[in-house]
């Protein structure tokens, strides 16, 4: 059963195996505005948690999204190349960044669930 | 400027009802984008008209009968040559002919002008304008206003709806309609528009009257950001500084050509200087290949890895459906098609010189 993690800086984690899959959420995205490019991490490289994982970029800004939690790249959301706007369509669905191998499963345990998240942004 | 400072817009509860996201502008906060979002907002002003406020601008009214000597000496301008009700984009410069801030000059009358400047450069602009008129009969004089943009093809339609005829007004035209307004065809997004001045109350009943209409929506500073790129045009502060003169800038269609051999304005000697040796860099648009936007502050390097200038401006052109930039570039390289890489975050982005602008001016001239 998939359990979703949020983080302070407006990241959600769905784990499922092991394994994480890692995006922003749509308070985020409302707050980068349009996207129009999403720089992908490579497959294979080794994240520490803090490390930046995905540059995104909107009409104004680039901003970096930071690995929440130590692991390994193990797929990029390669539909994001062709169409950057799923992040602000579908933050938390088909506008996900990257799945990554959790490398300390007990990291998670300092993570927010979805109701703590939701007094974080208030 | 800590928090404090900040200075507030006089229509600031119209953005916040509209739902406007505010960000820091030059000691302002502004609406940076509402509830459409940039992207939208922008092809909205293309289509349609855009209503923007620009009272973090400063107007300023100079009168008096050494007005017309005050502003020759200010601007590499011919001041007397102005018709009543032209206006003229123009410069004040330094010594060094370097840019302290690209303006418009309008003439209201024989010996009237009015000044808009930038925000960023207002309080500067305003002393060097004051310590300059010392030596001349003339007043400087700061407006208290209300200052809206609105931009598009719909712009005088909706103008005209809203009981403000705009017909005979041309591009570069300013005229005073009426007590306290100033009102002129000019903008910064290539498309035809008008820019006004007046006082608060007469902006609260304008804006509820353009805002009945539905072809008038409210555009943040992020959109008038990419607009003001797509149409080549500079902001000072990133594509023009008190270090860059006008001939390396490509603005010398400003300064007219007698004015260029003879005037007396600040910074003439070390101008024709630049001129005679040529500019060592030139200010270009920069096309890249993919998707991904190069911004302001990333270096350029040539096919063989030399340093070959930097962008001032970059970002996503939401009509050109591309990204878009500007910068300045070595001379030799400065040829449109030109290749050129963007260092981005260490990779580099394959980048073409390109005219400007990237979309195609639209301006009523006549």
């Amino acid at each position: 059963m998939a359990k979703t993690y949020f983080t302070e800086d407006h990241e959600w984690l769905r784990v499922e195996g092991g394994v994480a899959t890692v995006g922003i959420t749509d308070y985020a995205q409302e707050q980068l505005g349009d996207l129009v490019f999403v720089e992908l991490p490579e497959i294979g490289r080794k994240l520490a948690k803090g490390d930046t994982a995905v540059v995104v970029e909107s009409v104004k800004a680039a901003s970096d999204v930071y690995a929440p939690v130590d692991g390994e790249i193990t797929e990029a959301n390669a539909s994001l190349s062709a169409d950057p706007s799923l992040v602000n369509s579908a933050a938390t669905g088909d506008g996900w960044l990257w799945k990554m191998k959790l490398a300390n499963e007990n990291q998670l345990d300092s993570l927010m669930d979805e109701a703590a998240y939701k007094a974080h942004i208030g | 400027m800590t928090g404090d400072d900040t200075r507030h817009l006089p229509l600031e509860d119209l953005h916040q009802v509209a739902g406007a996201r505010f960000g820091a502008f030059a000691g302002w906060s502004m609406p940076l984008t509402y509830p459409p979002g940039v992207m939208k907002e922008h092809l909205h002003s293309r289509d349609h008209a855009g209503l923007f406020d620009i009272s973090h601008m400063k107007l300023f009214e100079v009168a008096g009968p050494g007005a017309i000597a005050l502003l020759n000496r200010a601007c590499p301008l011919d001041t007397g040559a102005l018709q009543i009700s032209q206006s003229k984009y123009t410069f004040f410069l330094n010594e060094a002919a370097g840019i302290i801030d690209d303006l418009i000059v309008t003439r209201l009358g024989d010996d009237r002008f009015m000044v808009v400047a930038n925000a960023g450069n207002a309080v500067e602009d305003e002393k060097h304008l004051r310590d300059l008129s010392a030596d001349f009969d003339a007043k400087v004089e700061p407006l208290d206003r209300v200052f809206l943009a609105i931009q598009g093809p719909d712009a005088w339609a909706a103008l005209a709806r809203a009981g403000i005829e705009t017909g005979s007004l041309l591009f570069m035209h300013g005229v005073e309609p009426r007590q306290n307004w100033f009102m002129s065809r000019s903008g910064y997004t290539g498309e035809d528009g008008f820019e006004i001045g007046l006082p608060e109350r007469d902006a609260r009943d304008l804006v509820a009257r353009l805002l009945e209409d539905e072809r008038v929506q409210w555009i943040g500073l992020a959109a008038r950001d990419s607009l003001r790129l797509e149409a080549g045009l500079c902001l000072h502060g990133q594509d023009l500084t008190p270090e860059i003169d006008p001939a390396s800038a490509g603005l010398m269609w400003a300064i007219p050509k007698d004015i260029r051999a003879s005037g007396h304005f600040i910074g003439a000697d070390a101008l024709r200087s630049i001129i005679e040796r040529g500019p060592s860099q030139k200010r270009v648009g920069l096309k890249a290949d993919g998707r991904q936007p190069v911004r302001a502050g990333a270096a350029l390097i040539d096919a063989d890895g030399n340093p070959a200038g930097h962008v001032t401006s970059g970002g996503f052109g939401p009509s050109a459906g591309h990204p878009v930039a500007m910068g300045y570039v070595n001379t030799a390289l400065a040829k449109p098609g030109t290749k050129l890489f963007a260092d981005v975050r260490g990779a580099k982005i394959p980048v073409d010189v390109a005219s400007l602008p990237f979309t195609t001016h639209r301006y009523r001239k006549g």
